[in-house]
């Protein structure tokens, strides 16, 4: 143990642990702005300056390691000027639209410069610019708000393994770029969404479509649906001071009702669906050796990754559309002849906890209904923001139940919002229909987890299935290179483009202990969605007794003629390509 | 480029002393003190050939002496020789003839027949080529040792620059170079080395000082299987030059020096990261290396002692930040030239995350004849804390610009007026720029200040890599702020705020201030935003930033509050706060100011006082330039 | 010297067998992407779109760090250069002996801002931090010559000696050295 003193109280701690983490270790809280815990200690905002006994000049503490005997002070003169000096000069380089900014509640910045006490922006002069990045349907990016933390870049690179942006120029005229300054939508970019959380100030968004939602819920012509996502339903609640990993499904779909919504509907409903197909798809790829391993197809990001990344790979995924497609093409067919109503009239809205949703959704191809399946996407947050502005607390209303027949789930699509759960579910189902339901085993906790990479052996039906989960990007990729130079063989890979999977999408809140709090959070979240799985009646696909009635009166079959048309989609090789390394 | 000899591979410091043999004639002759001329003797002519020089249209001159001296029939006798910078550059192209050092100034192409018919073939020295400070010395000053410039400076790290053929491995050796290298190989363990270095006291010559022999020891304390040597030739302070001139003078004095650093420290790998804007220093250390390697200087089982060690040469690409040592190893790796947080020092953790020494061209040039003559011999030069010499680059309003070498100690006064020759055409000294854009300007007041590393900074200035720009009273030291200030914008790396902006805030302030519309309230700015740029920067860049600004303000705070409060800039640059204008008195008609205007704003009749017309004159000044009667008043 | 200006890059310009067999064996080593690019310039000129993304294939850098490389060094260019680049040093040296009257002077004569080509593709202006030849002050180069002691008032001539020169080199004329030994007065 090495021993310290840091404002002149002694602590012991492990050898390696920076002068920041000593110092959280006795609730001395010293501010941070580009940290972020392994992912970008690069010491460059300055904020977490300490003066350091023996020691010239300020040092950050997120980058220096405690050393025996060392003497920190963290609020010194020195400290606070030096800080309130270095915010007081991002603010007069930053575009001060504050009110109307989407992160005006959470931004790091702001909290920063009133706690550093900088009354008076002392400065005018030059601010850099730049047009607003609206091309992509899932991110808006605005250069004039961004104060060069760098954790966007750091984590596209180093959690996703994407480097769509990286920083460019020198100096004042540094800048946040993808390659040649191109728009989003020309690059590599799988509009994850990740750096949207890591930002600490509103220069990356989501692309807000509340607009468009609020006037298609009061266009007196339309039937408006909605659809839940699996993981809005254990992280909603903190947008309204839940405590992480509240369930708050009853009081998500009265909240839905009350905004106007004709009905709530439930996108675990055709994950069922998915099970359904993707089950049938694997077992007739093993039989016909088809080309294995099966990979999962559920991730838009993931998805246009491998678009760029892997082409060789695409014929690995699963045809099988995403859980949100599958509703959307089946909430413009099935549904509307069942209640007898003019496809053309339905808008179909998502609630997703992804911004990559967007896209997918935008997505040409997207159209099997005859019209644009899912019409609009809005994630976590932009429904937090809905509900405020209709004024409504969820945390006050009651529970509800979702709408029939589109509402009606299992356990088993429930845990498609969390890594692992698309192929437990997958497994589930597969094990019943080839062990038979009294033998076969209901949970397979070998594929649960956060880690970036897992794998499990299964044995159903006397053979062994060896299965791996990768959930976050720099994952698959870690993964699939090992399968490229045939390090390893699966049967069954489930991927998905956000670490921890849809639990820890791009689309949800933003944490309110910053992007480094993303693990814990994901750990609740997690937990709520397997207490859901285990609250559950019917825990297996199949067993969805509006699944059942689906297949018996309109698809016939999984794998079918219908199923095909309207539920399974193929994949486009994308340029550029991107380098997988890096 | 002369092509790299066959050379024959050196097995053991025996055969590095039958190179020698070969090479040690011809630096005989060229530092015999007696002048056979005339005589059937051998006769070297020495001609520089560095950037500098070749800027100053050095290369006709030599190719008319090699033609000349074929032409002559003299060719077996007579070689033309390239040589490294002499330092004296206001007088390039210098040509020197040896033995005897009869040391001709200025010689163009059509200089030549008559050095070499009367010279050389006659053996009378040409009088009207010596260096003559004005016309009636003609003649005074036949060689090196007569010239003021010369006499005051001890050439140690230079003692090759103008004496050997640096692309001549083999005058390389003849001159001592490598054998330090043996020394330590065979005689000495890397501890001995380090021991000596620390004993000599020398200090890192490329900015603050720090002593060169602990950095060794640091990174030697570092356990490691792989380290790097990484030599900082990304001389950036503008205005120094020596670096370039030791590169392009005797590239194998660095080569020896890394190579006995990697084994004291236990690596087998350098890098020189030298500036891509110097492409001669590149192809002359290009050509060493090659070399070096053909000789087994470099590379496996180095004089057959089992030690390995080789270079490779890393091109920068444009960016002042990467002379900071983090940002410099970050452009090694192929990355943006952005420092690093330190700790962990590059001792520690530098290049690909391994112990790296880093130290810069001029320091390096120390090492050989540290550890060939030892600490002792170093130590009796210069002071008690700062051993040794200094090459200053001269360079502004100074006489005698070029390169000088002195004990450290020197007083300042005697590097400007006594080897530079004071301030040209009769006008005022104002200050003395050292230390480039991290440094300090130093007033009339403190030229007695011996200069040394530890005497600059209570000054508000800094040694740096030893670059002295000298201005006159034509300089406005508020705009002269303002220049570094625009430097350290434009080469800010941008990773940090306080630099990123807070650069950017102070030079907006002090354009402010050159246009007549500052406050006193931007001057209290200025010194607020300099603590907080120099408390918060990230690097070195962002720390010494505001020291332009601090040290004019120190010493010629007058001058900003004239700009502010008089709108009024005592020197007359800043042209938005001037207005020129003819003094009737003084103007004799003569029309050449009317004839330079480029935006012809000057008119009026032939013998009589011609007018500006404020509203067309763009300030540029060239009618003051060109006025032979001082009328034009600004 | 090459004029990338005059016909688009195409994939199998010659010019990229040359640059891969620079680049081969040194795939993959990430440190080696600065000197890959000063190899590319020389090449083509400047760094365009398709040549960046060219090395970032072969090297296995993703593009956007290659650009972020690419836009950090001065020496670098995504733009044409001129047939005679002409760099004006603006280090300290040069501009207390007016430096800056001298790139005044050149942005008149040839009637472009640091950063930009001549419509005759024959000048481009750029500034650098120092070339090393400060007793020279203040200094030039145009094309591959130095030119020490510049004043504004040497700039018309200088310029007239380079178009001489390009003029020359366009009818095939054996070309003098711009100016050798004349304009150190």
């Amino acid at each position: 143990m090495i021993n310290l003193t840091i404002d002149r109280r002694p602590v012991s701690v492990e050898p390696g642990t920076t002068v920041l983490e000593a110092a959280r270790t006795l609730g001395v809280h010293i501010p941070t702005l580009c940290f972020l815990k392994e992912i970008n200690q690069i010491g460059a905002c300055r904020m977490c300056l300490v003066e350091v006994k023996g020691l010239r000049g300020l040092q950050t503490s997120c980058t220096l390691p405690c050393t025996e005997g060392m003497a920190v002070l963290t609020n010194t003169a020195a400290v606070r000027e030096t800080r309130a000096l270095t915010l007081e000069l991002l603010l007069s380089d930053h575009d001060m639209s504050c009110p109307t900014c989407l992160r005006a509640d959470n931004c790091e910045l702001l909290k920063l410069a009133q706690g550093a006490g900088v009354a008076e922006i002392h400065f005018q002069g030059a601010k850099h610019t730049g047009t607003v990045d609206f091309s992509s349907p899932s991110l808006s990016v605005n250069p004039a708000k961004c104060i060069l933390c760098q954790r966007c870049v750091a984590v596209c690179k180093g959690v996703q393994g994407v480097s769509a942006i990286g920083l460019i120029n020198r100096g004042f005229e540094s800048r946040i770029s993808p390659f040649f300054e191109a728009t989003l939508d020309a690059t590599a970019c799988t509009l994850c969404g990740q750096c949207t959380l890591a930002c600490p100030t509103g220069a990356l968004t989501e692309h807000d479509d509340t607009a468009e939602v609020w006037a298609a819920l009061l266009d007196p012509t339309k039937h408006v649906v909605v659809q839940t996502a699996p993981a809005i339903r254990v992280s909603i609640g903190e947008l309204f001071g839940e405590k992480p990993g509240t369930v708050s499904t009853g009081q998500l779909v009265t909240g839905l009702r009350r905004l106007g919504f004709d009905r709530v509907f439930d996108t675990n409903f055709t994950a069922d669906v998915t099970i359904m197909e993707e089950a049938s798809e694997l077992v007739e790829r093993l039989k016909t050796g088809g080309p294995l391993p099966l990979i999962t197809s559920c991730s838009p990001g993931w998805v246009k990754y491998a678009e760029h990344y892997y082409p060789e790979m695409l014929a690995h995924l699963s045809t099988c559309k995403s859980p949100q497609q599958m509703f959307g093409a089946l909430a413009k067919t099935y549904y509307a002849a069942k209640a007898g109503i003019d496809p053309a009239s339905i808008v179909v809205v998502s609630i997703m906890p992804c911004t990559a949703k967007k896209f997918e959704a935008a997505r040409p191809e997207m159209n099997a209904s005859g019209y644009r399946d899912v019409d609009y996407v809005l994630t976590t947050r932009e429904l937090g923001r809905q509900l405020l502005q209709a004024g409504i607390d969820l945390t006050e209303l009651p529970g509800a139940e979702y709408d029939a027949p589109l509402g009606i789930s299992t356990g088993a699509g429930a845990i498609f919002g969390v890594t692992g759960g698309v192929m437990e579910a997958a497994v589930r189902t597969v094990a019943t229909w080839l062990d038979g339901a009294d033998l076969a085993r209901l949970e397979f906790v070998e594929v649960r987890g956060l880690e970036g990479v897992r794998e499990a052996t299964v044995t159903i039906a006397g053979t062994d299935f060896k299965l791996a989960v990768a959930t976050g990007l720099a994952g698959a990729r870690r993964l699939l290179d090992r399968i490229a130079a045939g390090e390893a063989t699966y049967h069954f890979v489930e991927i998905m483009g956000c670490p921890g999977g849809c639990i820890g999408g791009g689309g949800q809140p933003i944490p309110k202990g910053g992007y480094d709090s993303l693990p814990s959070l994901r750990q609740a979240r997690s937990k709520a969605i397997y207490s859901i799985d285990e609250a559950a009646v019917l825990r297996r696909s199949h067993e969805n007794p509006g699944v059942a009635e689906l297949y018996r009166e309109f698809l016939g079959e999984p794998l079918g003629e219908r199923s095909h048309h309207l539920l399974h989609t193929a994949y486009t090789v994308r340029t550029p390509a991107g380098v997988r390394r890096g | 480029m002369i092509p790299a000899p066959a050379l024959k591979r050196l097995e053991s410091p025996a055969d590095l002393e039958l190179l020698r043999a070969q090479g040690a004639p011809a630096l005989a002759l060229r530092q015999a003190e007696a002048a056979p001329l005339g005589e059937a003797g051998e006769i070297h002519v020495l001609v520089c050939g560095d950037t500098g020089c070749r800027a100053n249209k050095c290369l006709p001159t030599r190719q008319a002496l090699e033609q000349s001296v074929a032409t002559h029939g003299l060719a077996g006798r007579v070689k033309v020789v390239q040589v490294g910078c002499f330092g004296f550059c206001r007088v390039g192209p210098v040509v020197v003839v040896e033995p005897g050092g009869t040391f001709y100034c200025e010689v163009r192409p059509k200089d030549v027949p008559e050095i070499v018919l009367e010279h050389i073939m006659g053996g009378r020295p040409v009088k009207r080529l010596l260096y003559a400070p004005t016309p009636n010395e003609r003649g005074q000053y036949e060689t090196r040792q007569h010239i003021p410039f010369y006499q005051r400076q001890y050439r140690s790290v230079l003692r090759n620059c103008g004496l050997i053929d640096p692309e001549n491995v083999v005058e390389a050796v003849g001159s001592g170079r490598y054998f330090a290298l043996a020394k330590a190989l065979t005689e000495l363990t890397p501890d001995q080395v380090v021991d000596e270095l620390k004993q000599s006291g020398l200090r890192g010559r490329g900015g603050a000082g720090f002593p060169t022999g602990k950095k060794w020891e640091m990174a030697k304390a570092t356990p490691g299987d792989v380290k790097y040597v990484i030599c900082n030739a990304d001389e950036g302070d503008p205005g120094a030059f020596m670096d370039r001139s030791v590169l392009e003078g005797d590239p194998h004095a660095v080569l020896e020096a890394m190579t006995i650093a990697g084994y004291a420290i236990g690596a087998q790998q350098g890098y020189i990261y030298v500036r891509a804007e110097y492409p001669l220093a590149v192809q002359r250390l290009q050509l060493a290396i090659a070399q070096a390697r053909s000789l087994g200087l470099l590379g496996s089982d180095i004089l057959g002692t089992g030690f390995s060690f080789d270079l490779d040469i890393r091109l920068g690409a444009g960016a002042f930040v990467c002379g900071e040592e983090t940002a410099l190893i970050e452009s090694i790796e192929g990355k943006r030239g952005q420092p690093r947080t330190k700790p962990p020092f590059p001792s520690t953790a530098g290049l690909w995350d391994k112990p790296t020494l880093n130290n810069n061209v001029e320091t390096y040039a120390n090492v050989g004849d540290i550890i060939l003559k030892g600490a002792d011999w170093y130590r009796s030069v210069g002071t008690e804390k700062s051993p040794g010499t200094k090459v200053f680059a001269l360079a502004g309003q100074i006489v005698n610009t070029g390169l000088v070498e002195v004990p450290m100690g020197t007083p300042l006064r005697e590097i400007i007026f006594g080897m530079g020759g004071g301030v040209p055409k009769g006008k005022a000294f104002k200050a003395a720029q050292i230390g480039g854009p991290s440094g300090g300007c130093i007033p009339t007041h403190l030229l007695d200040t011996p200069v040394e590393f530890d005497s600059l900074p209570p000054l508000g200035a800094m040694m740096g890599s030893g670059g002295l720009i000298v201005m006159d009273e034509t300089s406005c030291m508020v705009d002269v702020a303002k220049y570094f200030l625009k430097f350290i914008q434009d080469e800010s790396c941008g990773k940090c705020p306080p630099c990123r902006i807070g650069t950017k805030r102070m030079l907006e302030i002090l354009e402010r201030i050159t246009q007549g519309k500052g406050t006193l309230a931007d001057i209290d700015d200025l010194e607020r935003l300099s603590r907080g740029i120099r408390a918060g920067s990230l690097c070195g860049l962002g720390n010494s930033a505001p020291n332009p600004v601090l040290s004019t303000l120190r010493y010629f705070r007058d001058e900003y509050v004239a700009h502010v409060v008089e709108h009024r800039c005592p020197a007359g640059r800043c042209t938005a706060l001037t207005e020129y204008r003819i003094d009737p008195l003084r103007c004799k008609g003569c029309a050449v100011c009317a004839r330079n205007c480029p935006v012809d704003a000057i008119s009026g009749e032939v013998k009589s006082p011609f007018h500006i017309d404020p509203a067309l004159c763009i300030k540029c000044g060239a009618c003051s330039d060109v006025c032979k009667f001082d009328a034009v008043i600004h | 010297m090459s004029c990338s200006t005059c016909q688009g890059i195409t994939a199998n310009d010659p010019r990229f067998a040359q640059l891969d067999a620079m680049m081969e064996g040194i795939k993959g080593e990430s440190g080696a992407l600065i000197s890959v690019l000063h190899k590319a310039q020389q090449l083509f000129g400047y760094l365009p779109e398709e040549v960046q993304e060219h090395v970032a294939e072969s090297m296995q850098i993703p593009t956007s760090e290659v650009y972020g490389v690419v836009t950090f060094y001065n020496l670098f260019s995504t733009e044409p250069m001129g047939q005679f680049p002409v760099n004006v040093c603006l280090g300290t040296a040069c501009y207390v002996r007016g430096a800056d009257r001298v790139l005044a002077r050149l942005k008149s004569e040839l009637g472009i801002e640091l950063g930009e080509v001549t419509a005759d593709g024959l000048f481009s202006l750029e500034s650098c931090r120092c070339i090393g030849a400060c007793s020279l002050a203040p200094v030039i180069t145009i094309g591959d010559e130095v030119h020490g002691k510049v004043t504004e008032h040497d700039v018309p001539r200088l310029v007239a000696q380079a178009r001489q020169m390009a003029a020359a080199a366009q009818n095939g004329a054996q070309v003098a050295t711009v100016g050798a030994g004349s304009d150190v007065a």
